[in-house]
């Protein structure tokens, strides 16, 4: 192993801390700001093209007849099942939903398998089995797949890429840039399950709690919004890695507008909120795999509440907040004190507090 | 949800909130001691609704923040040995030691792990008998306990791969040192909750009558902020300078009577340095010499490790209320939570991350009306540029 403080030895110490990163760090996978300086400096700039530049969930591709989309997504998620979900849904779920938030129709999926030499085959067997249901259930087909192994030790027993193709119907096309002052910010469902249900999935939390990931496809409501609400409804963002934070930001800045949540209106259940507490964690900044987050123009609010909630993933929408001239690229949140605090996309993984 | 919901009640601080500002005939300058109420208070928004009745300075009583530059070269130096498992609370990871931080050791090979208790990482040595765990024994007189016990615990157990690298430190030497500065301008204190349900108050009543200062031991909840303020308020108000327990729900005068004495038994005050403020005499703790065994600075042979500060961190003003996190020109330009300078900005605890997430809005408001005229206004767009390249990066300007 290199030695990395071969300074300290000698008593010699550099006062500015290291400012420039030599290697791959977790926090570069987390969906917070070192992720999008990586994607940003070391990706974007040599796959550089109109239609990737615009780094949404999926990407808008030119096409004879209707306009397709094309997403992938990568899953490294561990322990590999967890309550509500594994890895193998969890991957048609994740990259379905990317679809989905572009206003498409997903279609069909691509399946890209990493797995581990020892890996037993029951575990695989429960995982490609629970793939299958996601699909059938989603109303997708897995029409193209690759398989890898590789040495033990190499990957966390396995790894799954999936990459999806959905059509986009013609009129409707949520975008963050359409998002103006005064649109309303509505959640499908109560934030922060997965990501709770994972850690406390991988042990040593002793959380007594249950709680189970919303990993869900989540196209079913984009059809109901955009057959209900049409043209109001403005753009779409399902909050995964990163959480309701990360996403909200990423819409402020796109959009060039401010967000203001209200945070009685936040919907957090009560055993995510708790363990939260328990960790020192701040659940806008918890995973969701089953919820979206849509701007709606402010007179189609009220419609888009009652489509949302007419289907059983949505049966808990709510408003949340909304869009605002005032402080553009920035999320401000209303305390319940009536106070007020920016809602920052975090550098890297949220790190539990001392005390 | 039953014992938060009941001291976070919108309507009870809208009144207390009311009360402060209708008692207070002139701005009255607190200061909160513990990070876990700087959280709180700008989590909750509280600067925001006080107004000109109250101002808060945030105190050193941040673990992450007040460890020492050296400390955490030591750890990094440690951490980074293949036969070392080296254990820490979370927020310890991102704080920039001379050269680099935890999660830099960790992705070069250390294997660095986070815990959520010294008690899981004793099960850990026990778990891994041919490896050499160590826990980052960081914090105050709250983390201490815990920490003495998984000392006496390995030692009961003859646990002989287990040893703690300890920064401990305690509150009322670092009280007095703020008190004691010339340009001192701290009216009251909000002790911290936790460190008094261990130690009780009796150290603080010396310093309420030697320095005639009221010091209200306060809770972390938004209501218990809130009702802290208003009972310093009202001493203040009355001229009277005495220590009063807020937090009636979890402390006791005498305090834990059984984790002092663990404390005690492990442990043994010593001089530390406090990063940004310097050393502080009889202000620490560390181990005593019969579990000489169990300290990872004489094991790994830590202590000709030596370390020197950034000269352009102002760490030290703000830790002693000197200054407002905002009024350090590195503020939000070269120092970020993404790339933090000094331990302020790391921990969410810390005064100037806390400052950052949650406290730019303010500020960027304060500064359009005019008021306050913080030498930095970090817009959104500052923020996310690149930071201008320090001079001597990479180099020792020492």
């Amino acid at each position: 192993m290199p030695e990395p403080n071969a300074t300290l030895a000698s008593g010699l110490a550099c006062p500015v801390p290291v400012t420039e990163y030599d290697r791959v760090q977790l926090g570069h996978g987390s969906g917070g700001k070192m992720s999008a300086r990586l994607i940003r400096e070391r990706f974007l700039p040599l796959f550089e093209n109109d239609v990737l530049r615009r780094l949404g969930d999926g990407a808008v591709v030119p096409h004879a007849g209707p306009d397709l989309v094309i997403s992938t997504d990568t899953f490294v998620v561990h322990p590999l099942e967890f309550p509500g979900g594994d890895i193998g849904s969890l991957a048609v779920h994740g990259t379905v939903n990317d679809l989905a938030m572009m206003g498409a129709d997903p279609l069909y999926l691509s399946v890209g398998f990493i797995l581990e030499e020892g890996l037993p085959f029951d575990l695989l067997d429960r995982v490609v089995a629970s793939m299958a249901r996601a699909v059938r259930d989603a109303g997708v087909a897995i029409v193209a797949g690759d398989t890898k192994v590789v040495d033990r030790g190499k990957a966390d027993g396995m790894f799954i890429n999936t990459t999806g193709i959905g059509r986009i119907p013609p009129g409707v096309r949520p975008d963050p840039e359409l998002v103006v002052a005064g649109d309303v910010l509505i959640s499908s469902g109560p934030l922060g399950r997965h990501g709770i249900a994972v850690m406390a999935a991988r042990g040593g939390l002793g959380l007594a709690a249950e709680v189970e990931s919303d990993s869900a496809a989540l196209h079913p409501l984009v059809a109901l919004l955009r057959d209900r609400i049409g043209g109001g409804l403005h753009a779409l963002r399902d909050p995964t890695r990163g959480g309701a934070a990360s996403a909200l930001n990423e819409i402020a800045s796109t959009a060039g507008v401010g967000i203001e949540l209200a945070e009685e209106l936040v919907p957090v259940p009560g055993v995510v909120r708790a363990a939260c507490e328990v960790l020192g964690l701040d659940p806008l900044y918890v995973a969701n795999e089953g919820v979206l987050l849509a701007f709606v123009a402010e007179e189609a609010a009220d419609e888009a509440v009652r489509a949302l909630r007419s289907h059983a993933l949505g049966s808990e929408a709510t408003v949340m907040g909304g869009a605002v001239a005032g402080h553009p690229g920035m999320v401000v949140l209303r305390t319940g004190l009536g106070g007020r605090r920016i809602v920052e996309m975090l550098p890297g993984d949220q790190l539990p507090r001392i005390c | 949800m039953r014992y938060l919901s009941e001291y976070r009640d919108p309507k009870l601080a809208r009144s207390l909130v009311r009360r402060i500002r209708s008692e207070a005939t002139r701005r009255w300058t607190l200061m909160e001691v513990c990070g876990g109420q700087t959280h709180t208070i700008v989590r909750q928004g509280i600067h925001d609704v006080l107004g000109d009745s109250v101002e808060m300075i945030h105190g050193p009583g941040c673990p992450v923040c007040v460890t020492p530059l050296e400390q955490i070269d030591r750890a990094l130096h440690v951490a980074s040995r293949p036969d070392v498992i080296f254990t820490s609370f979370g927020d310890m990871l991102r704080v920039p030691g001379s050269a680099c931080d935890l999660f830099q050791v960790r992705a070069r090979g250390g294997d660095v792990r986070i815990v959520y208790s010294p008690l899981d990482a004793l099960d850990l040595a026990r778990q891994n008998p041919d490896r050499e765990v160590v826990f980052f024994a960081v914090g105050f007189e709250t983390t201490a306990p815990a920490n003495a016990m998984a000392v006496w615990q390995a030692a009961r157990l003859g646990v002989r791969n287990f040893s703690v690298l300890v920064s401990h430190v305690t509150v009322p030497p670092a009280m007095v040192a703020l008190l004691e500065a010339a340009d001192n301008r701290v009216q009251a204190f909000l002790a911290a909750g936790h460190v008094c349900t261990v130690m009780g108050w009796t150290e603080y009543e010396p310093l309420a009558r030697r320095f005639r200062v009221p010091i209200i031991v306060t809770g972390f909840e938004p209501l218990d902020i809130l009702e802290g303020i208003w009972m310093a308020v009202r001493q203040l108000e009355e001229g009277r300078h005495e220590v009063e327990n807020q937090y009636v729900r979890s402390v006791r005068r005498e305090g834990n009577v059984p984790a002092q004495d663990v404390v005690s038994r492990v442990f043994e005050l010593v001089d530390r340095g406090w990063r940004g403020i310097g050393t502080i005499p009889a202000s620490g703790l560390g181990l005593r010499p019969e579990f000489s065994d169990y300290d990872a600075e004489l094991k790994f042979d830590l202590r000709h490790i030596e370390a020197r500060e950034s000269e352009d961190c102002m760490a030290g003003d703000v830790l002693r209320g000197r200054i407002k996190p905002m009024e350090c020109p590195s503020f939000g330009i070269v120092c970020t939570p993404e790339r933090p300078l000094g331990a302020p900005m790391v921990s969410s605890e810390g005064a100037c991350a806390a400052y950052y997430s949650y406290g730019r809005f303010s500020a960027h408001e304060e500064g359009s009306a005019g008021t306050a005229a913080p030498r930095h206004h970090p817009s959104p767009d500052d923020t996310r540029q690149e930071p201008a390249p320090v001079a001597g990066g990479g180099t020792s300007r020492a």
